[in-house]
């Protein structure tokens, strides 16, 4: 079955090295991606025109950012790209897709998803101001755009993102008001068993918290999110929140960059009826998969951050490793060298996912304490108090039956900055824990389309 | 009116010139129309459900949130989309006005 129609959907570490994997044993796989340019968000290409080199660009992730765009420069003419394509639904054996206002289909006897991930966000009182962007996206500004989101910047939540950004925000010369950490020292110290799986790692993130240090940026550890102030008009004023020692202390910003690590895109797969998991040390459903990346769903597999969020290294390992899966589901001759060592590679990895879990926890709590006035869904700007009352009055437990009543998770994100916080609060005033409110389902469009959208035959 | 942005890098790029709400603005090739709408004011629309102006959030084409239009109507994510000569732009929604929630 050497002509099996193998599709890849996402052009970052995991999916192009999916795709290299693939060409070097003779299949010619379809990449289909949704940005206009491979490297996925981390290794996000600057537009053409730009001139900082990989260093500025990427720090101590340089080489490794190089390395998968050059790998993608040599495969690019010898496979089927397909950029600025949404796909946008799938039924077994075809995916729907949209690019640039036009409807295609495309045919698959194999789909790797390799669709990463977004922040991962709690919401805060006043997170709808303007002036108020997920980590990540604080980040692509820098990265894909040399701009900073603001001329005084707060960086709120937890995880290694929270430092590495704020890092690079200070040395490409904007002003950092604060970094402001919900996860204490203690637990920082509790992982380093886990954490020292990968010392290098560990070192670069201990650097990266010196630098802030020498920068002179105001570093603050355990602390409680309270509120972003300011007004509708004018947005974001500043944050004030409550630090490990229980003062209240507020910073004048007119930005703030928020966010609790990474959410994986399950939604194509959920699509395609794959079995889901509740991960208990990260307190999140993503998709059930095999060790080298098969999912419940014959020939649907899954890779990178898209199935488990474990950083793009692993992603890299795991696009290699769901490749040489399906070469061996398609009987073809795999290297059990190549194999093994993108196993142990991802073992290693798994311990360091799990320090980090633990060393920066998704701040379950704070849905509790949201007050009711306090906006949960942005898109529709439905609150706290709305949704408790779906829970209270119309006794919905479950999430999708309450993203039915109140609305949460229905906007045009679809759940993907409010749907796991939202859980916390059905779950906190259900008191029961948040996997048993269940988990809100794919729906398709899995993105906004235009109505004006044409059919073109594939 | 001050921007919400801050070019710190890459400003020697050419410029692109568009129009936004009827009024001309300068950009520089390759912004994206966030960038070029948000370096020089403080944000790219209203929401359609408070009276909180909104300038985006997520910046990769996740949260719909910087939703501009082409003065024929077409939407277009600011985040995700780069300037070019003579684009017209609206930022408020050309299709429909809704009542505010609450």
């Amino acid at each position: 079955m050497a002509t099996a129609r193998v599709v890849i959907v996402g052009a970052g570490p995991a999916g192009v090295r999916c795709a290299e994997t693939l060409l070097a044993a003779g299949i010619k796989p379809i990449l289909i991606d949704e940005n206009r340019r491979d490297g996925g968000q981390i290794y996000r290409r600057q537009p053409q025109g730009f001139t900082r080199d990989y260093t500025t660009l990427y720090g101590s992730e340089a080489a490794k950012a190089r390395d998968l765009h050059e790998s993608f420069d040599r495969l690019r003419g010898a496979i089927d790209y397909r950029p600025d394509t949404l796909v946008w639904n799938l039924t077994p054996g075809q995916l729907c897709c949209a690019s640039q206002g036009r409807h295609s289909t495309v045919d698959y006897d194999a789909l790797i998803l390799c669709t990463g991930a977004t922040d991962r966000l709690m919401p805060i009182e006043g997170w709808q101001l303007a002036g108020t962007y997920s980590l990540g996206g604080a980040q692509i500004a820098l990265k894909n755009q040399a701009v900073s989101i603001g001329h005084r910047v707060v960086f709120m939540g937890s995880g290694p993102l929270l430092y590495l950004v704020a890092s690079q925000y200070v040395k490409a010369g904007a002003e950092v008001a604060a970094v402001l950490d919900t996860s204490p020292l203690s637990l920082r110290l509790k992982a380093l068993p886990k954490l020292l799986a990968r010392p290098g790692l560990l070192f670069t993130g201990i650097k990266l918290l010196a630098q802030l240090y020498r920068a002179r940026v105001a570093v603050h550890l355990g602390i409680k999110p309270l509120q972003v102030m300011g007004d509708a008009a004018n947005g974001v004023g500043g944050v004030r929140f409550t630090a490990g020692n229980g003062r209240t202390v507020t910073v004048q910003a007119d930005a703030v960059a928020l966010g609790y690590h990474l959410r994986p895109e399950t939604q194509l797969g959920d699509l395609a009826g794959c079995t889901m998991a509740f991960d208990q040390a990260s307190s999140q459903w993503w998709l059930a998969t095999d060790d080298a990346g098969r999912t419940s769903v014959k020939g649907v597999y899954a890779a990178g951050d898209g199935s488990k969020i474990r950083g793009a290294d692993a992603a890299e390992h795991a696009g290699r490793l769901v490749a040489l899966a399906l070469l061996e589901d398609l009987q073809q001759p795999v290297d059990a060298g190549l194999r093994d060592e993108q196993q142990q590679a991802l073992a290693v990895m798994d311990q360091f996912r799990l320090g980090l879990a633990q060393a920066f926890p998704w701040p379950s709590e704070q849905a509790k304490a949201l007050p009711d006035s306090a906006i949960v869904c942005r898109c529709e700007m439905i609150s706290a108090g709305e949704l408790r009352r779906t829970v209270n009055e119309k006794g919905a437990c479950e999430v999708n039956r309450a993203k039915a009543f109140s609305r949460v998770g229905m906007g045009r994100c679809q759940g993907r900055y409010c749907s796991q916080a939202g859980a916390e609060v059905i779950a906190a005033e259900a008191g029961v824990p948040v996997q048993e409110v269940g988990r809100q389902r794919g729906q398709a469009p899995v993105k906004p389309l235009s109505m004006l959208t044409e059919e073109v035959s594939s | 009116m001050k921007g919400r942005f801050v070019r710190l890098a890459e400003q020697g790029r050419p410029t692109v010139n568009l129009i936004v709400d009827g009024a001309p603005i300068e950009a520089l090739q390759g912004d994206t129309l966030m960038v070029a709408l948000l370096t020089q004011g403080n944000a790219l629309r209203q929401s359609e459900f408070d009276t909180g102006r909104r300038a985006g959030f997520c910046l990769m084409g996740a949260c719909q949130d910087c939703w501009v239009w082409t003065r024929s109507g077409e939407r277009l994510r600011a985040c995700s989309n780069e300037v070019r000569d003579g684009l017209d732009i609206v930022t408020t929604q050309p299709e429909a006005t809704w009542p505010l929630h609450g």
